[in-house]
């Protein structure tokens, strides 16, 4: 009983800490496979997670926080795409100056409208998205297995984090069963091909990155508004950056960065709980280890070591259209 | 370089173009400090004299310049080779364990055997950091922007177990290591003026600002007028033609990288033997990913660097004053107008260019087609 009970808590907290990263893996999925690459997502989520606490905090409403958090991230992604779709210019370059606007600014902003800190206000329980308890979720908590499983995993996160994974099969429908989908990936892999079949490679790859930005959006909302209840300066410390790794461990494809997002937020809710706990036969681990075994493990897959992570192929190349 | 590049006037390539995109940049700034609620022309102000009107002010400015010159030549090394060296942060941070590891275990030596050997560390450190992402792109392709992103994070997590595990000295609950000995610091410059008769204002500016310099001139001399430097600009221009012309590409990826991490790893004298005097959680605190914009402006050459840098210093000094005069003003506007530039000059660096291009075009006939 007592490791089922600490299984379903390490579970349940991975499931909770995967989330934001879930939502920025699939939101640079759908960029990448436009061939648009995006360091900006941690930028992205940050801007999000801002305008989500102070429009929550000022409007009381966590819908219209969830709201401006999509607006803030979109805003963000389209400077992405003027930069790197219709200028042309480096795409590594405007991701690290949108990472850096975003913390200076949202700290920036912090400060001047809500005081010193750069912290938005307390949000109250109607401003959150709070956690929903399933029909019988209290009663079914005493029974083995099926009571660890329904109550505590299933029942009792909020609708961001069920979103989350909803989204995942909508990612692979969109991307595998839809026109628009196919035309995204052909725009990442061969440019010329789907401008020479009439389709705008602009559009097709602007449609990437908004979709990218509305899904940072709903990250960011997450962490401000239902896991936390305000926003406080960098509160993202580097998720976005995670979920990159995660996108490119899961090779680009949705339903394997579900996985890689679950497998880092196990690593993380391990990493918390076992925070100077001995482990038998091992002694202590550093949390730290358990922090980079993230970047650790994408930098042994692209070694080639498990398997091969081929990005799109047009990735980081900007089109220019014949005349 | 673009072609249309080549075929505008130096000038208007390596200053016109630049001066307006910074131009947009501050723009940028001013509307936002406007919207802050204070006055863009009085910040002007304010930023000038910080970084330029009293002695004080000019020794930080040039101390900010000497880092982002280091991590400014990092980049633009591993660019020529067509190498996009994202890890200069990661490096310079690794770099600066090796400073400390030099510092503190040869306290009582003399001074000149404990800055040659902290130079030759530094240097090391941050090569060993850049190597395996070097190793991984030359031999299995892995995509060097990525596994060096990953590797600043690494960076980041050891230092944070080695600062509070290892380094600390027994007791202290502070991150960081015992204060060096006098020894084992580099001479600020001050106090090394004063050595020769000249008084100038207290500072952190030490004689790293000489080695960043020498370093410049160094990079200069690799990159131009040597076998390596036109291997690697013919790697970075053409890689297939590289290798039809009998050259190795793994072995100059290697080592493109290998000098790029050296110069970051530089970057921790000045910092953390220079000023800190002690290995602190942090200290790069950004100065890597700035030296991507300083090459980008500088057009990757050292006098462009060198410039560029010191635009970044009197930013950077400017700023932090600006953030002390002005309460309403954090300290982060210095990286909001720093991501700034970054966008208008480096990612958005074409967007005036057609215009431009355009306007010679009518004034210049040969140009027109371009």
């Amino acid at each position: 009983m007592e490791w089922l009970n600490f299984a379903a808590q390490i579970t349940s907290s991975a499931i909770r800490l995967s989330v934001p990263l879930l939502f920025a893996c699939l939101a640079g999925l759908y960029s990448e496979r436009s061939g648009v690459f995006d360091i900006g997502l941690e930028g992205k989520m940050l801007v999000a997670a801002f305008a989500g606490g102070a429009i929550a905090a000022i409007s009381g409403s966590a819908w219209l926080g969830l709201f401006a958090a999509i607006a803030a991230s979109v805003a963000f992604s389209l400077v992405h795409g003027f930069a790197s779709i219709t200028h042309r210019g480096n795409q590594i370059v405007s991701g690290v100056a949108i990472n850096f606007i975003a913390f200076g600014l949202t700290a920036q902003l912090g400060a001047t409208w809500f005081g010193t800190g750069g912290q938005t206000p307390q949000l109250g329980d109607n401003a959150r998205f709070l956690s929903i308890d399933w029909p019988l979720a209290g009663s079914l908590r005493g029974v083995p297995v099926v009571g660890h499983l329904y109550s505590q995993i299933i029942s009792g996160h909020n609708v961001l984090a069920y979103l989350a994974f909803l989204a995942v099969p909508f990612t692979w429908w969109v991307l595998y069963r839809t026109r628009f989908g196919l035309r995204l990936r052909a725009v990442g892999e061969n440019p010329a091909a789907v401008d020479t079949a009439g389709i705008s490679v602009e559009t097709m790859r602007y449609s990437g990155v908004v979709c990218c930005g509305i899904l940072c959006g709903f990250g960011g909302a997450y962490l401000s508004i239902a896991q936390s209840a305000n926003f406080v300066e960098n509160m993202t410390a580097g998720k976005g950056f995670i979920a990159l790794a995660a996108l490119i461990f899961a090779k680009w494809r949705p339903v394997a960065a579900m996985w890689t997002c679950l497998l880092f937020g196990v690593l993380e809710a391990i990493a918390i709980r076992l925070q100077g706990v001995p482990i038998a036969g091992i002694g202590p681990v550093p949390v730290q280890l358990m922090q980079a075994v993230p970047y650790i493990l994408t930098v042994v897959l692209l070694a080639g070591f498990i398997g091969r992570a081929v990005p799109p192929k047009a990735g980081g190349v900007a089109y220019l259209k014949e005349e | 370089m673009s072609r249309s590049a080549r075929e505008l006037p130096v000038w208007v390539d390596a200053g016109l173009i630049p001066f307006l995109n910074l131009a947009a940049a501050f723009l940028v700034t001013g509307i936002l400090i406007l919207i802050i609620g204070e006055s863009p022309v009085e910040s002007v102000k304010i930023m000038l004299t910080g970084a330029f009107g009293y002695g004080e002010g000019v020794g930080y400015t040039l101390f900010y310049t000497t880092n982002f010159i280091f991590t400014g030549l990092a980049f633009a090394v591993a660019l020529h080779a067509g190498l996009f060296n994202i890890g200069t942060e990661g490096q310079a941070y690794i770099g600066g364990l090796g400073v400390a590891s030099v510092c503190l275990a040869l306290g009582g030596f003399p001074m000149p055997i404990v800055i040659l050997l902290a130079i030759i560390a530094s240097a090391l450190f941050g090569a060993a950091w850049a190597f395996l992402p070097a190793y991984l792109q030359a031999k299995r392709g892995s995509h060097i922007v990525i596994t060096t992103i990953m590797f600043n994070f690494i960076a980041a997590a050891l230092m944070v177990y080695l600062l509070v595990n290892v380094l600390s000295p027994a007791g202290s609950m502070q991150p960081e290591t015992r204060t060096f000995d006098e020894s084992a610091r580099v001479p600020l410059m001050h106090d090394f003026l004063a050595g020769l008769g000249m008084v100038i204002a207290r500072s952190p500016l030490n004689l790293s600002f000489f080695w960043a310099l020498i370093c410049a001139g160094l990079v200069q001399v690799l990159i131009w007028h040597t076998k390596l430097g036109y291997e690697l600009r013919v790697l970075g221009a053409n890689p297939e033609a590289a290798v039809y012309a009998g050259m190795k590409p793994d072995r100059l990826i290697v080592t493109a990288m290998l000098i790029s991490g050296g110069l970051a790893g530089f970057m921790a004298l000045n910092e953390v033997m220079g000023s800190q005097n002690r290995l602190v959680l942090e200290f790069t605190s950004g100065y890597g990913f700035v030296g991507i914009a300083v090459a980008l402006m500088g057009r990757s050459r050292p006098v462009g660097i060198i410039l560029a840098a010191l635009l970044f210093g009197a930013l950077y000094q400017g700023g932090a004053d600006l953030a002390f005069e002005k309460p309403a003003i954090t300290r982060q506007m210095i990286v909001i107008i720093q991501g700034l530039v970054i966008l208008f000059a480096g990612a958005l660096e074409h967007m005036f260019r057609p215009q431009i291009t355009r306007i010679f075009a009518r004034r210049n006939p040969q140009l027109r087609g371009a």
